[in-house]
């Protein structure tokens, strides 16, 4: 039985449609900085974006930029032109695919803004220490090092003392790359919008408790965009309001993301950049919805950290302990949460061969998700940027074997 | 027995030495990277030993690490895993890469060691604040190790322990300075045995030997082999085959230099013999040529690889890099460019911890030494 057309849009978010004019003008403002006089600084996905708002600074992200080369099908591509630089094809896509762009000016829009200043914030990887050393050589821009340590099983005072300090180096290093001062009271402001979003991002995550859940984590994979570029900014509070709006709508009549939702799945990961339509669908079909993910959720997750009213102390602490750097059994602890929250039945995980921090150590997760919560898995792999070597046979025989074997499990618990 | 038979002896079982030491009352800590504070543990009472992961076969590992992780890491666990280093105390993680670094959350959640500690360091070594932190980790470090070995590190003991690696690396630096200024003097091989040898050795008797080793090889006329091969410098990550040596040297090469983790990276710099040994030992670490996995500088470790290239008068650089290693294989193509620019010819060979097969590795070594 197929969905009739009516039912399809039902499930369109008008929202979607904002997200991209905004997305739109960012980047429009972005590329056109040169003209306008503003400065333009490159920075990490996980990297504390605040002050450079505060500044005036225009925030641009690689990552973003690679998600979206993946998702217009241009990694492989990019990522071949990497290999010929010399970039080994086991390094993650994003930073293969970028480093390519830079020299060639391709990908969807032609290629980023050239940086005046790079800001790598380390809180998620080892990778982009050297993928922004190596942008820092070839724009021979400064580059700034927000060194959050590595929290395996705690956060000590003397790391809190020192990421406290780089708060105070960094703000220094934008005003001399910038020549204007920093303004604090600005700041205040900027740190209540940022809080402000993520409470509205982890909002709008949290709809999806309701059954049936009225957004998939595909659609947080595109909602996502604005609280990783432009946190801390009005227009970023009130998309998110918009949306929240939009999705209690749904939930209140009853409007679920996938039609006849029967079985409620966790995503772990990036996402598949490439085939997010695709399993989107065969996921569809098997009448499943992903209801959350261990990825989305990483830009509120720091949430009860952070005070708005000490913004620049509580960052400190709020961008050390994100999910990536915090040891397998703090994430174990997230995912468990998780399962129990959102009403999980089946976890599926992206063995993600660009990202190492997240992949590594995802067997581990899975065997104490299965011990404690007697949940079935399955494990995907692939290089979420670069394409070449998917298996979408591979896959799709996997996903049908764990939902064969989810149903059994459903039907035996009588659900 | 010559010294460097019994180094060889140590090199060659490294674990059956370990054994011996711990039956003799001293315990033994595993460690994965020349960002490891060994001076801290020798002044705790406690040994050191570096571990490079197993050349056998991977299988116990793979239920916890996927294929796309470094052998080095699912060598070590490996091990670990199947009792093969049930002679350990325990193991400490200074953090490198995300490898390593998720490897010392998996082997804390599924080992059964009495001893385990994270070494969270600073990634960049730049800055003042970056420095003041890395001394309060090594302070941390010193109290886990104390709590640990319930003794208390004076600084007697840290001064001792300061000086005896100050005299081996001393040791390993002439022996450097001998190997470049009378090639072959000690065959490839012997020249690893020696550098595994430094890393598993009771470091006292050690920092002997490779003294000794240097004073008498020092005395020795030109080798026979001096002037005979081609003048190769390599670089990368870890190195731990003898083959690769041996092969090299039957190819028509002859290793002179190196900036390898089993290699000078480990052994450069002195450590200042008084003040704050803590803050002494911050220094060393902050000066010395940094891994990839850590920030100096954005064009140090090319230049230094030219000017040592070219100090050394090598014809070519064979560059050994472990397959799935993110931090080299990031910094390879800026300083392959590096050597292009000065006309300097390189290959790169990837690694795992089994070796392709001979003939394969012959033969491109052989290709590269006839274009060299
Ligand atoms: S995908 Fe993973 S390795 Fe790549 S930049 Fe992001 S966190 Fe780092
Ligand atoms: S630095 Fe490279 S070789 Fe060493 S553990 Fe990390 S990935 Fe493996």
């Amino acid at each position: 039985m197929t969905e009739s057309a009516a039912g399809r849009d039902k499930r369109k978010f008008a929202s979607a449609k904002k997200m991209r004019d905004i997305m739109t003008s960012y980047y429009i403002e972005a590329k056109s900085a040169k003209e306008t006089g503003k400065k333009v600084a490159w920075i990490t996905s996980g990297g504390p974006v605040e002050p450079l708002i505060a500044m005036d600074i225009i925030p641009v992200y690689p990552e973003n930029h690679g998600a979206m080369i993946g998702a217009s099908k241009m990694g492989g591509n990019l990522c071949e032109k990497a290999g010929e630089m010399g970039y080994s094809d086991d390094l993650c896509s994003y930073a293969r695919a970028d480093i390519a762009c830079s020299l060639v000016n391709g990908g969807p829009i032609g290629g980023l803004p050239a940086p005046d200043m790079l800001i790598c914030c380390n809180n998620i990887c080892g990778t982009v220490l050297k993928w922004y050393e190596i942008q820092a050589r070839y724009y021979k821009v400064p580059l700034f090092i927000f060194d959050t340590p590595f929290c395996h099983t705690g956060y000590g005072d003397e790391v809190k003392r020192y990421v406290r300090r780089q708060i105070d180096e960094y703000i220094a290093f934008l005003e001399e790359s910038s020549g204007k001062k920093f303004d604090h009271d600005r700041m205040m402001e900027v740190g209540k919008y940022s809080v402000e979003a993520q409470v509205l991002w982890q909002s709008v995550l949290d709809t999806a408790m309701t059954k049936p859940s009225p957004m998939t984590c595909f659609d947080a994979f595109f909602f996502l965009a604005l609280i990783v570029t432009l946190r801390g900014m009005e227009v970023t509070v009130d998309f998110y309001r918009g949306l929240l709006e939009e999705m209690r709508e749904r939930v209140k009549e009853g409007i679920g993301a996938v039609p006849r939702e029967r079985y409620r799945l966790l995503w772990d990961n990036l996402p598949i950049w490439y085939r997010i339509k695709w399993l989107s669908d065969i996921f569809t079909a098997h009448e499943a919805c992903l209801v959350a993910d261990t990825y989305t959720s990483a830009w509120c997750g720091q949430l009860k950290y952070m005070d708005e009213g000490r913004f620049l102390d509580s960052m400190a602490e709020g961008y050390t302990r994100v999910y990536l750097n915090i040891g397998v059994d703090e994430m174990i602890k997230s995912v468990l949460e998780m399962v129990d929250k959102y009403g999980v039945d089946g976890f599926v995980m992206h063995s993600n061969r660009s990202c190492k921090p997240y992949s590594l150590g995802q067997y581990d997760i899975r065997r104490a998700v299965q011990e404690k919560r007697g949940i079935p898995s399955v494990i995907i792999e692939s290089h979420m940027v670069d394409d070449r070597s998917f298996s979408e046979s591979q896959a799709e025989t996997r996903i049908d074997a764990f939902m064969e074997i989810l149903r059994e499990s459903k039907g035996k618990r009588g659900a | 027995m010559d010294v460097l038979d019994e180094l060889r002896k140590v090199a060659d079982n490294p674990y059956g030495y370990a054994r011996r030491l711990k039956g003799e009352g001293r315990a033994v800590i595993g460690y994965f990277c020349s960002y490891t504070p060994e001076e801290i543990i020798f002044a705790a009472g406690a040994h050191s030993m570096r571990l490079f992961g197993t050349h056998g076969e991977i299988s116990r590992a793979d239920a916890h690490l996927q294929a796309y992780c470094c052998s080095v890491v699912r060598g070590a666990l490996e091990e670990a895993l199947s009792g093969e280093l049930n002679f350990l105390e325990g193991a400490v993680f200074p953090h490198t890469c995300d490898s390593i670094q998720r490897l010392s959350d998996i082997w804390r959640l599924t080992t059964r060691f009495k001893f385990f500690a994270d070494v969270v360091l600073p990634v960049k070594l730049t800055t003042e604040s970056s420095r003041m932190y890395m001394v309060e980790v090594l302070e941390r470090f010193a109290r886990e190790l104390e709590s640990a070995f319930g003794a208390g590190i004076t600084g007697e003991k840290y001064l001792d322990s300061i000086r005896t690696f100050n005299k081996l690396r001393a040791g390993m630096a002439d022996l450097y300075r001998l190997r470049s200024a009378r090639p072959g003097i000690v065959s490839g091989s012997d020249f690893l045995a020696v550098v595994k040898a430094a890393m598993s050795m009771e470091r006292r008797a050690c920092a002997d030997m490779i003294t000794r080793l240097a004073g008498e090889l020092g005395k020795k006329g030109p080798s026979s082999n001096a002037g005979g091969g081609k003048r190769i410098m390599l670089a990368g990550g870890v190195c731990d085959h003898p083959d690769v040596y041996r092969l090299i040297e039957e190819s028509g090469g002859v290793v002179v230099w190196d900036d390898l983790c089993t290699g000078t990276r480990a052994f450069e710099g002195m450590i200042r013999e008084g003040g704050n040994p803590l803050e002494a030992i911050t220094e060393r670490y902050m000066t010395r040529l940094a891994c990839p996995a850590k920030h100096r500088s954005l064009t140090e470790r090319g230049e230094r690889l030219v000017r040592d290239a070219k100090e050394h008068k090598v014809r070519g650089v064979i560059f050994l890099l472990l397959k799935f290693c993110d931090p080299h294989d990031f910094d390879y193509p800026y300083l392959k460019e590096s050597l292009d620019r000065e006309g300097i010819p390189s290959m790169l060979v990837e690694l795992e911890h089994q070796l392709p097969p001979e003939g394969q590795l012959r033969t491109r070594f052989e290709t590269f030494m006839h274009t060299i």
